[in-house]
């Protein structure tokens, strides 16, 4: 009964280095706001107009479409698997949705929003049965279904736009309006980031995900039906990124064949910047919707100071750096221990 | 407290498992009753895990009868083995790193409450009673990363008392861990079986399973030997029965006369994993490494070959020391290491035969930094003709060998760059009786040439058949160390099991 005390005694200055790793890790969102409360304050402090209205409600609009997109990629990227085919399906969502207002003027909002979840969906359904059934790894089918989906696109649309003048203005309202200073898609994009980041907590199929995420072959050996769920996720993706490219399209008023080309890094940068791991198994919505934001903010803050946007990629790029070098460390916190149960393992 | 006379709550009978060529098990026997633990031994590859296999349901046996309750049952995957109430706690258990301990226990089977939320409290308290059940302190709230592997059996132990597991299956629980957390494991195979639980305890180490059993089952070369109470045996009689059979004339020896030191280990320790392991070869001479699974062999050797850094202790190559960590250095040095795993170390499976075999002589067949394809396939003929390689095209991938001649082109590999000290783990584990053969021809030519051989060998029959001397290590120490003249099954078993003093 004695080595139960000395148990502890050993165990104990290993599991402080622990709590400390997982204290970093789960308050990851707190360091986001920090640097977010920085990038505003130095911003604001160089031009005052940072802060105005207008520059804030643009900001949080345009931040909101990056977030909603993050939401889907952060559950397929906890599966370990990845989803970039994203952009391509907000583009064909946001022009099927033009095209709608075209051909429909008179359409019921209602239905509007459910064509554009329907493609989304069906995009997201290929895209998880190549992931599933035909095995192939995610990051090779997305990157062709980017192409293949972007590619019908341009066919169907040609040289041809939709103007905020087709469009009614009950659609374009949800751009512009605001409610208590804050945008419709702002709203939107939180209290869909706050209903996902509870259900990735509550629910036995959400925690699944992390499981697959963290090892896939324990999760076949605990009896989760693995293929299923990343289907799922795949799916999830899908539909967002289809109703999102019909906000997209009421944010900005006019649609071409190249809508959203480019958003998947973005939105990546964004979730891995918000504290999601690229390798699967951990991260939550909140973090990267936090990552969306402060990666807007930057953009923003950066033509407020009058600073190159190429610059402003190179800074992206830099936080996406300093975001991996952080996991990594954490990573490294945690090595010795586990160095010590590899060798045990003899 | 034993409730032998009741019926058992698993059986196995006469259960056969065939893995292609390889019979794994003949005649597997085990009867496991409620309120008693079961002792498990054997030496490697007697049988043991495929037996613990089939009634984990990963395995289904080709033949024999699983009987649950009195009642014949059959396991087609490890779902149903588990819904029958069978756990196993295997030697690493698999956690989700990035999920929290009690999220592990309950993974797939979390509390809910309404709307079919997860119970997080709920989930949380009952993991902590679990453990205070068990008589263990660990933190429901920590990840799972990092956990020692004493504290992933707890977790794995917990997640078998939460499906209501009335057998638990414990495959080598020990094999890795700390003396303190083997006492803490002891109590708690106490606990589980004063709650009436089945426990298998399958063990190398003789000493565990009298400290632990009621009863304790032998198995040899895939076939049950006996079941006897723990009272009616001896350490002897049960090492009788491990061992005790007869040598094959596997083993073409030729003797030779040992000639200068090749390799000198003093005192060689790396933490964590062995403590001053010191021994010589000589050229001409085959030393095994004898021992049991996880006593530090296969550290040791890598820790030669400059895979793994030392923490103490020398290594000398014909009187020069190499520096620690230095897989070139050893290399430059004239060692030659080929490893347990072939396809995963020892060849690039997916290169052509030619390929692999020159890939370690590069030197040979290059002018400047272009390596030259004729003299690579030269080269590659000629080793492949000297081994006996048994090929289509050398062109072909090297997968398209079976695992004997794979064995040999990873020889051939190495033999190209004619090392002084050749080191080889486990050389003929998984290979056909007639390659084995020619695979310990080789070695023993090879000796008789002058090259010293280090071989790492569980097969006891290969160590005295091929050895010229033995150095048996137990925990990652040397136990003790054989002349061919001294060496028999009994007296090796004896050390590699830590019981060097009663050794005869």
């Amino acid at each position: 009964m004695t080595s139960v005390a000395e148990d502890q005694g050993v165990l104990e200055p290993r599991s402080g280095s622990h709590a400390f790793a997982e204290f970093l890790a789960r308050f990851r969102e707190l360091g986001i706001v920090l640097a977010l409360v920085i990038v505003v304050g130095a911003a604001t402090i160089d031009n005052h107009l940072f802060l105005s209205a207008a520059n804030v409600q643009q900001i949080l609009a345009g931040s909101a479409i990056i977030a909603l997109l993050a939401i889907g990629e952060t559950v397929v990227i906890i599966t370990r698997n990845v989803d970039l085919s994203i952009g391509s399906i907000l583009g064909i969502s946001a022009y099927a949705t033009g095209v709608l207002y075209v051909h429909h003027p008179g359409i019921a909002l209602p239905v509007v929003f459910l064509v554009a979840l329907a493609i989304g969906t069906a995009c997201g359904v290929v895209n998880g049965l190549i992931v599933t059934v035909a095995r192939v790894p995610s990051l090779v089918v997305t990157l062709g279904t980017l192409y293949i989906i972007r590619g019908i696109d341009g066919a169907w649309a040609g040289g041809n736009q939709v103007n905020a003048s087709m469009l009614p203005d009950s659609f374009n309202k949800i751009g512009y309006e605001t409610v208590l200073g804050i945008p419709y898609l702002g709203w939107i994009a939180i209290i869909a980031v706050a209903a996902a980041t509870y259900a990735m907590r509550s629910f036995r199929t959400a925690r699944d995900f992390y499981a697959i995420g963290s090892d896939p072959d324990a999760a076949r050996l605990a009896g989760i039906p693995v293929g299923g769920r990343v289907f799922l996720a795949f799916v999830l993706s899908g539909a967002i990124a289809g109703v999102t490219g019909a906000l997209w399209l009421s944010l900005y008023a006019s649609v071409d064949a190249i809508a959203g080309v480019g958003y998947e890094f973005q939105v990546i940068a964004a979730v891995v910047v918000g504290g999601v791991a690229i390798f699967g198994g951990s991260g939550t919505v909140l973090g990267a919707a936090l990552g969306a934001l402060l990666l807007y903010a930057i953009n923003s803050a950066l033509v407020v100071v009058n600073v190159s946007s190429f610059w402003s990629l190179a800074l992206s790029g830099g936080l996406l750096l300093a975001a991996i070098a952080f996991d990594r460390l954490i990573a490294l916190r945690v090595a010795p221990a586990m160095r010590t149960r590899r060798r045990a393992r003899g | 407290m034993t409730t032998s006379q009741s019926a058992p709550v698993i059986a196995l009978e006469h259960a056969q498992k065939s893995f292609g060529a390889v019979h794994a098990l003949e005649d597997g026997e085990i009867e496991l009753f409620g309120g008693e633990v079961h002792g498990l031994v054997g030496e490697n590859g007697a049988g043991k895990s495929t037996l613990v296999k089939i009634l984990a349901g990963v395995h289904r046996s080709d033949a024999g009868r699983l009987l649950l309750d009195g009642e014949e049952a059959i396991f087609d995957n490890a779902k149903q083995s588990q819904a029958a109430g069978i756990a196993i706690i295997f030697q690493e258990p698999t956690l989700f790193p990035d999920l929290t301990v009690a999220e592990n226990i309950f993974v797939g089977a979390q509390p809910l409450k309404r709307f079919r939320r997860i119970d997080g409290r709920r989930m949380r308290r009952e993991a902590g009673a679990l453990f205070e059940q068990l008589g263990v302190r660990l933190d429901p709230d920590r990840l799972a990363r990092g956990l020692s592997i004493a504290d992933q059996q707890l977790v794995e132990i917990a997640k078998a008392l939460t499906t209501n597991a009335r057998v638990i299956v414990m495959d080598e629980p020990t094999a890795a861990l700390t003396t303190n957390e083997v006492e803490q494991l002891f109590r708690i195979v106490e606990t589980l079986r004063a709650r009436g639980n089945a426990v298998l305890f399958v063990s190398h180490r003789l000493e565990e399973i009298f400290a632990v059993c009621q009863r304790v089952t032998v198995m040899r070369d895939g076939r049950h030997v006996w079941t006897k109470p723990i009272g009616e045996v001896t350490v002897q009689s049960v090492i009788r029965a491990m061992v005790g059979r007869d040598m094959d004339a596997l083993f073409p020896k030729i003797d030779t006369e040992p000639g200068r030191v090749v390799l000198k280990v003093d005192r060689l320790t790396r933490e964590g994993d062995f403590t001053d392991v010191s021994f010589v070869v000589r050229s001409g001479e085959i030393v095994a490494l004898a021992g049991l699974v996880g006593a530090g062999r296969s550290e040791v050797a890598r820790a030669i070959f400059g895979i793994d850094r030392w923490d103490a202790g020398t290594v000398e190559i014909d009187g020069r020391r190499l520096p620690p960590g230095s897989p070139t250095a050893a290399m430059a040095a004239g060692i030659a290491l080929v490893p347990e795993d072939r396809r995963q170390q020892g060849l690039v499976m997916d290169f052509s035969i030619e390929r692999n075999i020159a890939l370690a002589s590069l030197d040979t067949v290059r002018r400047g930094g272009l390596i030259l394809r004729g003299s690579e396939r030269r080269f590659a003929r000629d080793w492949a003709l000297r081994l006996r390689l048994k090929y289509a095209r050398l062109t072909n991938p090297v997968w398209t060998l079976s695992g004997g001649n794979q064995q040999k082109a990873v020889l051939a590999k190495w033999l190209g760059r004619k090392p002084t000290l050749l080191i080889v783990d486990e050389p003929t584990r998984g290979i056909d009786v007639g390659t084995k053969a020619e695979v310990h021809r080789l070695l023993s030519e090879l000796a008789a040439q002058g090259v010293a051989i280090l071989m790492i060998s569980s097969e006891l029959p290969e160590v005295l058949g091929m050895a010229d001397r033995i150095v048996v290590l137990f925990e990652g120490r040397v136990m003790r160390e054989f002349a061919r003249a001294d060496a028999d099954e009994d007296a090796i078993m004896h050390a590699a099991t830590g019981l060097v003093e009663e050794a005869a």
